[in-house]
């Protein structure tokens, strides 16, 4: 193999990332694409100098953050009713059609009566996102927990351990693969959660960003935000996966 | 001398998914002596594997009596250790852990006699070496090894084993066989072992306790009268030959054909 050929093969999601870009910016240039329509993506790098980076920083961070509370809270809660329905098939068919209910209620459309309900501030906005991205989170863990090979479950009744042993020793690890995979889709539903919220009630936030920058025409400075949401959520996305790998290396 | 496990007019009765009541267990007298090694063999469904979670006090008759050293089972001792089909090693642990587990799981912690008892046990399954590896780069042979160490960790006087070499490979199962009968000459142990593999029972057994499927029940114990220690020239021995082909006689010979 060539050293141009294995740089080539190497790098190849992000030489097809930076052929996406030229095709996008001679199009824009050689079609005369309207600007409120399509723009080029030198024009959304220019448009990032309207604000100054202490401002983008500060949409970033209150986006981040609310995504970041509500995907805590989603996990805290998401394990407690996951442990709780593995150990009581009662609890398990009393919150099983609740859950279900809450997964398929559109959030989009309950969003505007959660801010009314909570008020402004930061609360409404945690609890929408922790509602988009707790289900996967409870099902994937609760699967998990029940994954356990029968055999385990009676070696731990044969020492006569402790439930709670049972659960941290042999339960919680075993649920470790799939608690992992809900959480890189809850990481992103938590992001997407954020903006909804943004959109519904705000006063900063990229989510707020896009609508504001959207409302007033300036379409370049929507997809900067835009961009920067990305960015964010693969970066949150990568910080799931680099855990899971540092952490629990015999799980991959 | 006492018996050490008795089963006296056992009886179990499961309810199956249909609410109709299977009876898995009847009539079932059993008594194993100290230090014996008895396998169970039978067709599936023939209440094997029922047998030896009674005896474990996972379950507890339906009918009739389960003592064991004179009491009777409530709930599981701890003289009993237990070896399943898998090995099921915990992959998050590497096999000094797995060894270590039972009693981590137990008390919560593990001290240097428990270290040092693991040692030993690893040193005796030949596993030394590999104190450090994680279950997945073992192989199925070397993984049952660890859980049989893993079994006899808190040094039990009964070791209850369900199938414990039916998912390896013809070769390893032979190796493992020969295996057991010298760990159990160096720890004399009362061993219940179900098996589906006629040779299997004969090589290894004391008594052989032959059992019919619907209703899972005794239908004869055969006594192994072939001399120990035993070894690769047990299996041409001309008693061994004769006694694998009466049992295997008996248990086809239930068999609606």
């Amino acid at each position: 193999m060539t050293p141009l050929h294995s740089l080539l093969t190497r790098f190849v999601s992000l030489w097809a990332f930076l052929v996406v870009l030229v095709i996008w910016e001679v199009g824009c240039r050689v079609l005369k694409v309207p600007v409120f329509v399509l723009p080029a993506p030198s024009a959304i790098l220019a448009s990032t100098q309207e604000l100054e980076p202490a401002r983008w920083l500060e949409h970033l961070l209150a986006t981040v953050q609310v995504a970041l509370l509500g995907f805590a809270v989603a996990i805290v809660l998401a394990f407690s009713i996951a442990v709780g329905i593995t150990r009581s098939p009662l609890l398990s068919r009393t919150l099983m059609p609740w859950l279900v209910v809450i997964q398929s209620t559109p959030i989009v459309a309950i969003a505007p009566i959660i801010v009314v309900t909570l008020g402004a501030g930061i609360l409404p906005r945690v609890v929408i996102t922790t509602l988009i991205s707790f289900f996967p989170l409870v099902i994937s863990t609760a699967t998990g927990l029940a994954s356990v090979p029968p055999e385990l479950l009676e070696l731990s009744r044969s020492l006569r351990a402790t439930r709670t042993r049972e659960y941290w020793q042999i339960r919680l690890p075993y649920a470790v693969p799939y608690i992992f995979s809900a959480l890189k889709v809850a990481i992103t539903l938590s992001v997407i959660g954020a903006v909804v919220a943004e959109f519904v009630a705000a006063e900063r936030g990229l989510g707020y960003l896009i609508l504001f920058t959207t409302s007033t025409f300036k379409i370049p400075m929507a997809f900067a935000a835009l961009t920067l949401l990305v960015a964010s959520s693969l970066l949150l996305y990568g910080l799931i996966v680099w855990l899971h790998r540092r952490c629990f290396p015999w799980s991959l | 001398m006492d018996p050490v496990i008795d089963l006296v007019g056992v009886g179990q009765t499961f309810l199956s998914s249909d609410r109709s009541a299977v009876v898995a267990l009847q009539d079932v007298d059993l008594s194993l002596r100290k230090h014996e090694f008895v396998s169970l063999i039978g067709p599936s469904g023939c209440g094997k594997s029922t047998i030896l979670r009674l005896i474990a006090g996972l379950l507890m008759p339906s009918c009739g009596r389960v003592s064991m050293f004179g009491q009777t089972v409530t709930e599981p001792r701890d003289e009993i250790g237990v070896v399943f089909q898998r090995p099921t090693l915990l992959p998050w642990l590497d096999v000094m852990g797995n060894v270590l587990f039972p009693m981590r799981h137990k008390y919560g912690r593990i001290d240097d006699r428990d270290r040092a008892r693991a040692t030993d046990l690893l040193a005796m399954v030949g596993l030394t070496e590999f104190a450090r590896k994680r279950p997945s780069e073992l192989s199925g042979g070397m993984q049952q090894r660890v859980s049989i160490a893993r079994s006899l960790l808190h040094d039990p006087d009964i070791l209850l084993m369900d199938e414990p070499f039916s998912a390896l490979d013809a070769l390893t199962r032979d190796e493992m066989s020969f295996e057991l009968l010298r760990i159990w000459g160096e720890r004399p142990k009362t061993v219940v072992f179900v098996t589906h593999s006629i040779q299997e029972a004969v090589l290894l057994s004391d008594r052989i306790v032959v059992m019919s499927a619907r209703p899972g029940r005794v239908s004869q114990i055969v006594e192994v009268p072939l001399a120990r220690p035993r070894g690769l020239s047990t299996l041409s021995d001309p008693i061994f030959l004769a006694l694998a082909d009466e049992i295997r006689a008996r248990v086809f010979s239930r068999k609606p054909v």
